[in-house]
């Protein structure tokens, strides 16, 4: 046994917390979990865009003009795309999470096709509206 | 709270490679977590090297290899060798399971072995379950009644028993809740899938008769409510339970006992 007087500090306090985030292999339904997250809060910046948008629209002509000049732009394109994105992925998610809470679809191998519906699904969705408002053009 | 990191004590060191067994041709590389209470030092991740014609087929049994032939202050918990005591969860490969039922023979590569994740660590692969315990106290684990107590025994009907199936095999290994990220940003106040699911077991007992009670002490935005449906749990577990739907069943007697 060491010596009490010679021991650093309490060794309760000094215990370590094991590795957590850093060394769990990623899972699809964690992965979906934190995406759903982030498409969450990137609705939030989506949304301020859309109601800018609007309210250009409804201000004047050159107020308009300058919101549409920057959506229509590369860049807004991108951001627009990614907006869709998450709207899509974000509804998807909310639609296997009202299966999961009705206590549905939880068992092995269902969650996992409901988590790669997930992912697929706002993929799909999200191009096929982009496909459609390129005809459309 | 969400932490990302780990904390500057926490972080682990490079550490020592063990020599390889003199002469062995089939050898399989393992990557372990040290952590030693006596000195001041981080963690640190060693690296040994099995024989593997002179070791079993399961993890446990290269980890016995190892404290037996290779370094005997390597610590972690074992007991029953058979997936029943639940003392020797760990996180192999990056995902938590029992040593002793993890086949070697389904990783690829060297094995990572971590302890539980974040857990606070006593030594080695051994964390700390007090706090994991206690939570499973408060859920109070035991039949309840009010009616006078029966001459013989608290009869059930067999379809009723059989609700318990898929509940009262959990073994309390800690692989589900440590395998949860909601627990690991707030076990402070969140139970966790094993917590919760022996909840379940309780609640849906057709012997029990402290339902409400029981729930009343499940409606918490911390206790229950925390569970995000982010799967981890039900994946982890070596006994195939699926703690996420448990708790979903508990979350829908909340709503249907307000209606």
């Amino acid at each position: 046994m060491a010596d009490a007087g010679t021991r650093p500090a309490d060794p309760q306090s000094r215990r370590p917390l094991s590795p957590h985030l850093q060394i769990y292999r990623p899972m699809l339904t964690m992965m979906m979990s934190i995406a759903h997250r982030i498409t969450g809060g990137a609705l939030y910046a989506g949304t301020l865009l859309l109601a800018w948008w609007l309210i250009a629209a409804s201000t004047d002509a050159a107020a308009f003009a300058k919101a549409n000049w920057f959506l229509s732009s590369i860049l807004g394109r991108l951001i627009l795309f990614g907006f869709t994105w998450s709207l899509f992925h974000h509804l998807m998610g909310g639609l296997r999470h009202f299966l999961w809470d009705a206590g549905r679809g939880m068992e092995h191998p269902e969650r996992e096709y409901l988590a790669q519906a997930t992912w697929i699904g706002g993929l799909a969705l999200t191009l096929a509206v982009w496909a459609a408002a390129y005809a459309m053009r | 709270m969400v932490e990302l990191a780990l904390p500057k004590n926490s972080r682990p060191a490079p550490g020592k490679t063990w020599p390889r067994p003199p002469g062995a041709a089939n050898v399989r590389e393992f990557r372990v977590y040290r952590w030693n209470p006596d000195d001041d030092a981080n963690p640190r991740i060693d690296t040994y090297f099995v024989d593997m014609s002179d070791c079993g087929p399961m993890v446990l049994d290269a980890l016995t290899y190892i404290k037996n032939k290779v370094d005997p202050t390597l610590t972690f918990r074992r007991s029953c060798r058979e997936g029943i005591c639940g003392s020797c969860a760990m996180n192999i490969d990056g995902t938590n399971t029992l040593a002793c039922t993890k086949d070697l023979a389904a990783i690829s590569g060297a094995v990572k072995i971590y302890p539980l994740p974040h857990m606070s660590v006593i030594k080695d692969l051994v964390p700390d379950l007090t706090h994991f315990y206690s939570q499973h106290a408060s859920i109070e684990p035991w039949l309840k009644t009010v009616t006078p107590r029966p001459q013989g025994e608290w009869l059930q009907a067999p379809e009723d028993r059989a609700k318990l199936d898929g509940l009262y095999e959990c073994i309390l290994c800690a692989c589900c809740s440590t395998s949860c990220p909601s627990y690991w940003w707030n076990g402070d106040r969140y139970l966790g899938p094993a917590a919760l699911l022996q909840a379940y077991r309780w609640l849906i007992d057709s012997r029990d008769e402290a339902k409400g009670e029981r729930l009343d002490n499940l409606e918490d935005p911390f206790r229950l409510y925390r569970c995000h449906t982010i799967m981890n749990c039900a994946k982890a577990c070596p006994k195939g339970l699926n703690p996420a739907k448990a708790i979903a069943e508990i979350k829908n007697m909340m709503i249907s006992r307000q209606a």
